[in-house]
């Protein structure tokens, strides 16, 4: 018997999902939703717009207007939605690999623009649709099927990466704690302006196998154990800070929001005639 | 009546905007960028939007997002930025999710001559995205039609549900010529047609009785339902059924083949009596259309059949030419693309030739006087 | 009336294109069918650059210039780089700055444009109208009021008296 969050919100007939078990993707989702149902917005009023990979499959599910598009390219999917029509509240789902690798420059100047869009980045540490290749969040030296002998490549952070490129709210959370997620989407989407909402998930089918992480309980108490706040964090010495996960919000700063100003510009020139 | 003097990349511009754009995204690339630049300047004032995204693809990507939230939109490129378009414009295909797309071209590969012009995008056109598809392309060339195939690309674009490629010369785009386009209250516009059932009812790829194509609501009407460029059922959701993908893909192919009488558009000049015909389009066209002047002077019975829909291309017109001629010969500025599907039809019938050029010079019209006369003493 | 080339020739930033635009327009206004065409790109930028009309009573077909039937050239770099494709029984126009040519096939005016427009108006920017004043004198291809309503409409707000006043001389140039 579903909940009653399933019911509202799920479309049944396209459930149960493609995830694995023990994939962390359904926790995730399952908080955006709490997220949206919480702020009481309009199913009609909400268009969730997807790239490609696992995680993108979750526009799929959900009934709101939604879109899953090429991949990489959600959010400039997303950003031509939301200029032409910015009464609607646009929520992009993407993984590590599609906004950071792939859709990495539509992300740079999304948070440029600071245009309305709340952007939640499932990120497991791999490319789980193709198979668990690595991704450019992939931490230096761990095993994937196209890092046979450990990844040699350095790891993205991804919310100082769009803290750079001027996004307004930035936060991060794991699926260990799906009510922080929750909190951290719905500030996200109160934001007038770029969000961007980075949760750590895990794959136990191919980066914890790969990497010999456990099974998917293991994940979610690595979690766990390894995820601090940002004040507890600063006090650690260098040492004490490797391989931490820095939770929780890092960045609230509004300013100016770009569909805005392209009304306003509007309406000042229908004032000039 | 007000007569202008007006710049192709102008005129396409003023089609646009007289066909209902309401958005421009795009990303500035030579010899197109005035069709950006006239966009943003008068999309505001007609309470449209212009956006300069981060790369060609993200242009593409973007119109496709507004169309699907309800406004006609555009882009424009030139051959490099087209190579980056294709896969979204895969995306607009099997999604069916209107858009124009403009293609200024330039000599290529890659940066090729980027002032210069050349023809070298038709097979591009037809076949730049993958997988099985049909398009629809158009090749205006004056500054006029660039006017009045614009509006046309928005109206089959809009009735087909489907990108519609708008393919320029670069001598066309940057040229200024005489225009009248106060007088277009004649112009038919055509809008998509939007779903009439209540939202429950709603389903967004069945295309119901008597209809091309499925009605299409815009995101935020209260039709929530899902676009994804896997293949799909009628609901709209992704399937990995066979069936429903050969036929999905079926659908798209034949709402195009099978409607070419009402998309095709071509121009015939003196072909009644010809024995030779020259296939030109665009700035081709007219270097052909003064050679055919002179030639006709010396006695020779020259014609010119000129396709203004490229693709799908108008086959049982061509069909019907080479019955009719013992010649035809297809001159291009590229190395012989549309050749190859002008020979493809009317080879069995005649002797086809080609003639192309890709220097970045146009073709003369002594060229083409050139090589009517060698064939004709050979 | 049969077709007439024109290329205006000089570098870049001398108002060519501009001065090409404006003869096209006071074609049509005119009544006549113009094309304007112009070189675009690194090309545009300083060195030899061209505006190019067509101007013709019937519909212009082929949109480009191959042997032109008045070329004019503002430098002498251009008028180099652009005299042999001016066709025999031409006519060629350029400024005092500039040799005259050898070649005697051609009807050459050699007249001061450039220093017309910065000794008498003060701004060398409006030399390319006091071009399309001579240009019309010796071709009498538009009337001149349709060149003057052509001149008014595509030069800056603000501009008007100065660029009608380098218009009239350059009407009055071969006087």
């Amino acid at each position: 018997m579903p909940s009653q969050l399933v019911n509202d919100y799920f479309r049944q007939e396209n459930l149960p999902h493609i995830w694995c078990s023990g994939c962390g993707n359904g926790i995730v989702t399952r908080a955006i939703v709490k997220a949206i149902d919480s702020l009481g917005l309009k199913k009609d009023d909400v268009c969730v717009v997807s790239g490609i990979g696992c995680s993108s499959r979750a526009s799929g599910y959900l009934d709101f207007n939604t879109i899953h598009t090429t991949h990489g390219r959600a959010l400039a999917f997303a950003t031509g939605i939301k200029l032409a029509n910015p009464k609607l509240n646009v929520i992009v789902i993407s993984g590590d690999g599609d906004a950071s690798a792939i859709g990495g420059n539509h992300l740079i100047h999304a948070s440029r623009r600071n245009i309305d869009i709340t952007t939640i980045v499932y990120n497991n540490n791999i490319y789980g649709m193709t198979g668990g290749q690595y991704s450019p969040t992939t931490p230096c030296g761990d095993k994937a099927t196209t890092a046979p002998y450990g990844n040699l490549d350095n790891t993205f952070d991804l919310c100082d990466l769009v803290k750079g490129a001027g996004a307004t709210y930035i936060a991060r959370s794991t699926i260990y704690s799906p009510n922080m997620i929750q909190k951290q989407v719905e500030n996200g989407i109160k934001n007038k302006g770029f969000s961007l909402i980075e949760t750590i998930t895990s794959c136990p089918t191919y980066y914890g196998r790969k990497n010999k992480k456990g099974d998917a309980v293991q994940m979610l108490t690595y979690l766990r154990d390894h995820s601090i706040n940002t004040v507890a964090y600063n006090k650690l010495s260098d040492e004490e800070r490797e391989g931490k996960i820095v939770v929780g919000e890092f960045h609230n700063s509004p300013k100016p929001e770009f569909t805005q100003l392209y009304d306003e510009l509007i309406k000042s020139m229908a004032k000039e005639d | 009546m007000t007569v202008r003097l007006m710049q192709g990349n102008e005129a396409c511009v003023e089609g646009a905007l007289k066909a209902g754009m309401k958005f421009y995204a795009g990303y500035p690339i030579t010899p197109s960028t005035e069709i950006a630049e006239i966009s943003a300047l008068e999309l505001p004032k007609v309470g449209g939007k212009f956006i300069q995204m981060e790369d060609e693809i993200g242009g593409m990507a973007t119109i496709i997002g507004a169309s699907v939230a309800g406004l006609k939109s555009m882009t424009a490129t030139s051959g490099p930025g087209f190579s980056l378009k294709q896969e979204n414009i895969g995306y607009a295909i099997i999604a069916e999710i209107p858009c124009v797309i403009v293609n200024v071209q330039r000599v290529g590969p890659s940066t090729g001559l980027p002032t210069s012009p050349a023809q070298g995008d038709i097979m591009q056109a037809r076949w730049g995205t993958h997988g099985d598809h049909s398009i629809i392309a158009l090749y205006p060339n004056s500054v006029k039609e660039i006017y009045e195939i614009t509006v046309r690309a928005f109206n089959l674009a809009e009735k087909y549900r489907t990108p519609v490629i708008l393919l320029l010369d670069e001598i066309i785009g940057h040229m200024r010529e005489k225009i009248d386009i106060d007088d277009n209250s004649k112009i038919e516009i055509i809008d998509r047609k939007k779903p009439s059932c209540p939202p429950e009812k709603y389903l967004a790829y069945a295309v119901r009785e008597g209809e091309i194509v499925p009605s299409m609501a815009s995101f935020g009407e209260g039709y929530r339902y899902h676009i994804t460029g896997l293949v799909h059922k009628e609901t709209g959701f992704p399937t990995g059924n066979e069936n429903v993908a050969e036929e999905l893909v079926n659908r798209l192919t034949s709402k195009i083949e099978n409607n070419v009488d009402d998309i095709v558009t071509y121009d015939e000049y003196l072909l009644e009596d010809a024995d030779i015909a020259i296939v030109a389009f665009g700035a081709t066209s007219r270097s052909a259309k003064k050679a055919i002047n002179d030639l006709r002077a010396e006695g020779y019975k020259v014609g010119m059949f000129r396709p203004i829909t490229i693709w799908p291309s108008p086959e049982k017109q061509l069909l019907e030419l080479s019955k009719n001629v013992k010649r035809i010969i297809v001159v291009e500025m590229n190395s012989g693309q549309y050749f190859l599907e002008v020979d493809r039809i009317a080879g069995k019938n005649t002797l086809v030739e080609k003639y192309g050029k890709i220097n970045g010079d146009i073709i003369k019209p002594e060229e083409i006087e050139a090589i009517v006369k060698e064939g004709h003493n050979a | 009336m049969e077709r007439v080339e024109f290329r205006l020739s000089g570098s870049g930033g001398q108002g060519l294109i501009t001065g090409g635009i404006i003869l096209a327009e006071a074609a049509i206004i005119d009544g006549l069918n113009a094309v304007q065409s112009q070189s675009y790109g690194p090309e545009a930028r300083g060195g030899a650059s061209k505006s190019e009309v067509i101007i013709d009573k019937a519909e212009i077909d082929y949109p480009k210039v191959n042997k032109c039937d008045v070329l004019l050239s503002l430098t002498q770099v251009s008028c180099d780089k652009y005299l042999k494709d001016l066709r025999s029984g031409g006519i060629l126009i350029i400024d005092e700055s500039i040799e005259l040519p050898e070649r005697q096939d051609i009807k050459v005016y050699r007249v001061p444009i450039i220093n017309i427009a910065v000794t008498k108006l003060n701004k060398p920017m409006v030399a390319n109208i006091v071009a399309l004043g001579i240009i019309n004198v010796i071709t009498n291809i538009v009337s001149n009021e349709s060149l003057e309503k052509a001149v008014l409409t595509r030069v800056p707000k603000g501009t008007e008296d100065l660029n009608k006043a380098a218009l009239t001389e350059g009407f009055k140039l071969l006087d």
